[in-house]
């Protein structure tokens, strides 16, 4: 199941460290009810040409993660800390309009929901041509044009030439999405974050445009972050996954890892709600039982701990993320369990699953 | 586009002949006194009521009596006993150029000041400013017309002689018809102004939270850019919308208070004259001709309302 | 009070509301966690109610106004009191040919050159407070509690008359659709294409005459219950449109589909179902409405088609006044200022009442649902 990038131009990063490097990210915002913490001292690395997937269920911190790499979180009323690097440079300390420069152009971010993503009252063509002028006015508008056109071809939308001139509510769901991924390509960024691109969409089209966005990953190297709740998508697409909880992140490593070789409850808990064809049926599908937590009001120690049937006395102290296999050092999570107890407790029925809380 | 026009304008006459019949029932059947007395006016001889009932078709069935009316007030024939027998669609015509000074020049004032303190509020939310244009806006919304007139007219024009205290001078003579309309121009924009900031402040929060909003700044739009071209633009949306439908309110007749209080022999001062002479004929011309420019302006802001929205525009309603 | 960002560079970003990223740190609109409360429920921090009346407790200039408007309402109905204890005379009561001794003073209550006296606060122990109106010599207190108790009659009452039918004919359009909705609709579109302003007069006017008279219901012209319905009847489409709309939003939603799956029947469906949805909104119009209530009667008295005499309200009080314009302009100002700071105090409280209600409401009273000078201040 790994996607192996083959015949891409990795674009190298400074001195050929990671292309994208995020260290200790915390962001806390100031609602009527307090102080919520949405990021925890989240870190991981994004190397050229990679698909990195960031799982988790609403209220993890996925989004906001991703949306703080590129400065959107930024206002009166939250508070960043931590270290967004793209290719070596810091960008957490950049001014609103040096940002300006990075968005679109370097790093290019598309979102869920592809009906209100785009402004109604413009055509598409002219919302594609805004981009790109705005990171470069010398281009005409024809040029511009032109090239928009051409980009919608590219993502696979066909009558691209006509199609151009048609505003957002005359393409479906589908085609919207596509639009929306050509416009974040218009200016070749090294970085693609899609933020649960396919959540909006029909379970046919989420294929179409996993596909598109895997086609783009492989022939143009472009470093993609896939942020989603549904593992079924993770499977297709990624090479390394990062699942988050409460905030923080409990479990990393490469998909093999997260697959084969879970560490975190919390996955199990995942991997066991998805459907699979090929192992033996369950009886009933399991869930995870309860919700996750309010971010006001977190439990001590692992904030898991409430919906974690394998709970014990030490789970009172928060788990720092950690490689805990031996052999593998890439592959972290924030469990106190022994590895020889993760192995044997995340079989339920002959698969890997979260067992009901007695 | 022009089938969405056309289907506009029929809905609009069908409306029109609805108020006509409306306003006929009102004036005609409601009372409980007899409607050819009331329009032959206080001093009415028993001849001249005979009369009356002839002319205004008191004499027949319903529908030929509204069919009479109407026809009378239509072609320009009806003419009001307790008013100095003035042709009354004569007086209506003479009045509209001192209505349209007054509305046009307190338009532009409260438009742009009502946009100007909106956007100020929508940009500081929730801080001080914001706030600060908030109370000023409540205010100006809740003060009544008369109040702010009658404050004006006495401290302005009669204490301190700096204004003229009423009347109305024709265009001609730019320096005076100004002067003579300014107080009038502030006393009906105040009103406007503080609820128009508001409709924006909510319209531009509203918008500001939408993703498209988002997705222009991820895209890296400057600020400006984004403010003007992404939330104003579709912030405004609603403001023209409103405004067209406001001033054809005002040109309608809306504005009597305010041209009583200053004197301007508009529309509005001929409907506050008509009311206190109790003179049905006039009241019911005066409103059905309200009436139509209203719905003309609703019917100008409907398709307005779809140039600027091209998801009306185009037969899709809005997702 | 929200932290400074301690991030170098912020120049003033736009402003992120609390909208789009709430969904996204999976706050509900109360700030507890992701499971929002189905409509009916007590979700994580309590009911939708319960929240709401913690946001509304904790905006004072809302509270204050409330108080305000209450003070007010309290001061006029005790409008016999003060005119029995403290002043002594009545609303009606003219004093033309007295005199008042004031602190071994001897004053006239109406001076030969017609020019009353003014407003003497307490030094004569309370009467004439704020002074005498005109040359009729009436104690201007005491007929501004007298004239508001009008007015805020025909307000609140006017406010009860359009929400009872605001909701039901938004009810019965919104749920049946059909041919119920397009006359309801029709019917509404008509009234509403009718200036408010205009309407009013019209009925106003017409009813000034001869009173009401509907079968066994005789309304003589000087009852207040002639303002008070016409204003009632010409804004309820305001009200009825936007709450239809609602109503047909809510009619695609699932709970309404296990109702009626349930057998449950339409007048069931409505009020236990549909109208606990529409509270909220309801509760605004209303209270926002008692303000635009207010403002029309004034203008209509103004005008001489909404309160008639012998009764009077502040609307007749400022036209009164008007006749004395320059020579006692406070005639005039007094009971404007009554009715400012009453539907002031209103719409302070009526938006304070939104923002706690739903702080992202969606539901506009104003725009597109009327115009300025028909929601709020009537020309």
């Amino acid at each position: 199941m790994s996607a192996a990038t083959e015949a891409a131009p990795a674009q190298p990063g400074a001195g050929g460290g990671p292309l994208l490097a995020v260290e200790n990210l915390r962001v806390g915002f100031a609602t009527e009810d307090g102080r919520v913490q949405a990021v925890d001292g989240v870190s991981f690395e994004l190397e050229p040409g990679e698909v990195l997937a960031i799982v988790g269920e609403s209220g993890s911190g996925k989004s906001v993660t991703a949306q703080t790499v590129i400065g959107l979180t930024r206002s009166p009323n939250s508070h960043i800390e931590g270290s967004v690097r793209l290719s070596g440079e810091e960008l957490t300390t950049q001014s609103e309009s040096q940002l300006q420069k990075v968005r679109g152009s370097q790093i290019a971010m598309i979102f869920q929901d592809p009906m209100t993503s785009l402004n109604p009252v413009y055509t598409v063509g002219k919302q594609i041509v805004e981009a790109i002028r705005a990171h470069d006015s010398s281009i005409g508008k024809k040029a511009a044009h032109a090239r928009a056109a051409e980009l919608l071809g590219a993502v696979g939308i066909a009558d691209s030439e006509r199609r151009v001139d048609d505003y957002p509510h005359e393409f479906s769901g589908g085609m919207r999405q596509r639009a929306m991924i050509a416009m974040g390509l218009a200016l070749e960024p090294s970085v693609l974050i899609a933020d649960e691109p396919t959540t909006a969409l029909d379970v046919t089209i989420q294929a179409q445009i996993l596909h598109l966005i895997q086609d783009l990953n492989r022939s143009r190297g472009l470093a993609t972050i896939l942020i989603t709740h549904d593992l079924g998508v993770v499977a297709e697409v990624a090479d390394r996954v990062l699942v988050m909880y409460a905030g923080k992140v409990v479990e990393q490593g490469t998909l093999d890892d997260i697959f084969y070789d879970p560490q975190h409850p919390y996955t199990w808990g995942l991997l066991g709600s998805l459907t699979r064809l090929d192992q033996p049926r369950p009886h009933r599908l399991p869930q995870i039982s309860g919700s996750p937590p309010s971010l006001l009001r977190l439990p001590k120690g692992c904030a898991f701990r409430p919906r974690c049937p394998h709970e014990f006395a030490k789970c009172k102290e928060v788990p720092g993320l950690e490689a805990r296999l031996p052999a593998d050092p890439n592959h972290c999570d924030r469990c106190w369990l022994e590895p020889e107890q993760k192995a044997r407790l995340r079989e339920i029925e002959g698969r890997i699953g979260l067992e009901e809380p007695a | 586009m022009l089938r969405f026009a056309v289907r506009r304008l029929l809905g609009a006459i069908a409306v029109l002949f609805a108020i006509s019949v409306l306003v006929f029932l009102i004036f005609n059947v409601v009372p409980a006194t007899n409607p050819a007395q009331r329009i032959a006016g206080k001093n009415a001889t028993p001849q001249l009521i005979k009369n009356v009932e002839k002319e205004w078709g008191f004499d027949k069935s319903l529908p030929e009596q509204y069919w009479t009316q109407m026809k009378l007030i239509f072609t320009g024939e009806a003419t009001s006993y307790s008013l100095a027998h003035i042709n009354i669609d004569e007086r209506i015509l003479e009045g509209i150029p001192v209505t349209a000074s007054l509305c046009i020049g307190a338009a532009i004032i409260w438009l742009a000041f009502g946009i100007l303190l909106g956007y100020i509020s929508a940009m500081n939310a929730g801080g001080l400013v914001d706030r600060f244009v908030t109370v000023i806006a409540l205010i100006g919304i809740s003060m009544p017309v008369f109040w702010l007139a009658s404050i004006f007219l006495y401290y302005l024009t009669y204490k301190v002689e700096l204004f003229p205290a009423s009347g109305y001078e024709p265009l001609s003579n730019p320096g005076k018809w100004a002067s003579h309309l300014i107080l009038p121009w502030i006393s009906l924009a105040v009103l406007f102004a503080g609820f128009y900031s508001r409709v924006l402040r909510s319209s531009m929060l509203d918008v500001m939270n939408e993703d498209y909003v988002r997705t222009a700044r991820a895209k890296g739009l400057s600020q400006r850019r984004v403010t003007v071209r992404h939330v104003l633009r579709n912030s405004l949306i609603p403001i023209v919308t409103l405004f067209g439908l406001d001033f054809g309110v005002l040109i309608g007749g809306g504005a009597i208070i305010t041209e009583s209080l200053f004197n301007l022999e508009g529309v509005g001062y001929f409907t506050a004259e008509a009311l206190g002479q109790q003179d049905f004929p006039s009241i019911m011309a005066v409103t059905i001709f309200g009436a139509f420019f209203i719905v003309l302006f609703n019917t100008f802001v409907d398709i307005a309302y779809a140039y600027l929205d091209p998801r009306i525009r185009l037969g899709t309603s809005a997702v | 009070m929200p932290p400074e960002s301690e991030n170098p560079g912020t120049e003033a970003p736009i402003p992120i509301g609390t909208g789009a990223l709430d969904a996204d740190l999976g706050i509900g609109p109360d700030g507890a966690g992701v499971v929002e409360a189905a409509p009916g429920e007590a979700g994580p921090g309590g009911g939708p109610w319960a929240v709401a009346w913690r946001r509304l407790r904790r905006n004072k200039v809302a509270l204050f106004s409330l108080a305000v408007f209450l003070l007010i309402v309290i001061c006029c109905l005790l409008a016999p009191v003060w005119a029995n204890q403290v002043a002594h005379t009545g609303p009606n009561t003219t004093h033309t040919l007295e005199k008042l001794h004031v602190g071994g003073e001897v004053r006239e209550v109406v001076e030969p050159s017609g020019k009353a006296i003014g407003p003497q606060w307490f030094e004569a122990g309370g009467k004439f407070f704020l002074g005498a109106d005109g040359h009729l010599g009436r104690d201007e207190m005491v007929r501004l509690l007298y004239g508001g108790r009008s007015s805020l009659f025909i307000g609140i009452v006017a406010a009860l008359i359009t929400t009872i039918l605001a909701v039901t004919f938004a009810l019965l359009a919104g749920y049946y659709g059909g041919w119920p909705d397009t006359i309801i609709s029709r019917a509404m579109d008509v009234i509403w294409a009718f200036p408010v302003v205009l309407l009013g007069i019209s009925l106003g006017i017409v009813l000034a005459v001869g009173g009401l008279v509907i079968g066994p219901i005789h309304l003589k012209s000087s009852s207040l219950w002639i303002p008070t319905l016409i204003i009632g009847v010409v804004y309820t489409p305001y009200m009825a449109r936007p709450l239809r709309g609602e109503i047909l939003a809510l009619r695609e939603k699932e709970f309404i589909e296990a109702a009626i799956a349930q057998g449950a029947s339409g007048f069931r469906i409505m009020f236990v179902e549909l109208l606990p949805n529409l509270l909220s909104t309801i509760i605004v119009f209303f209270t926002l409405n008692i303000a635009n209530n207010m403002l029309l009667e004034a203008v209509l008295s103004y005008l001489g088609a909404g309160v008639q005499p012998p009764s009077s309200s502040w609307g007749t009080m400022i036209s009164e006044g008007f006749q004395a314009l320059y020579s006692q302009p406070i005639l005039t100002i007094i009971p404007g200022t009554a009715i400012l700071l009453t539907v002031l105090s209103v719409n302070v409280f009526g938006d304070g009442l939104r923002d706690a209600l739903d702080p992202k409401s969606k539901v506009r009273f104003e725009a597109r649902a009327g115009t300025a000078a028909e929601m709020d201040n009537p020309i």
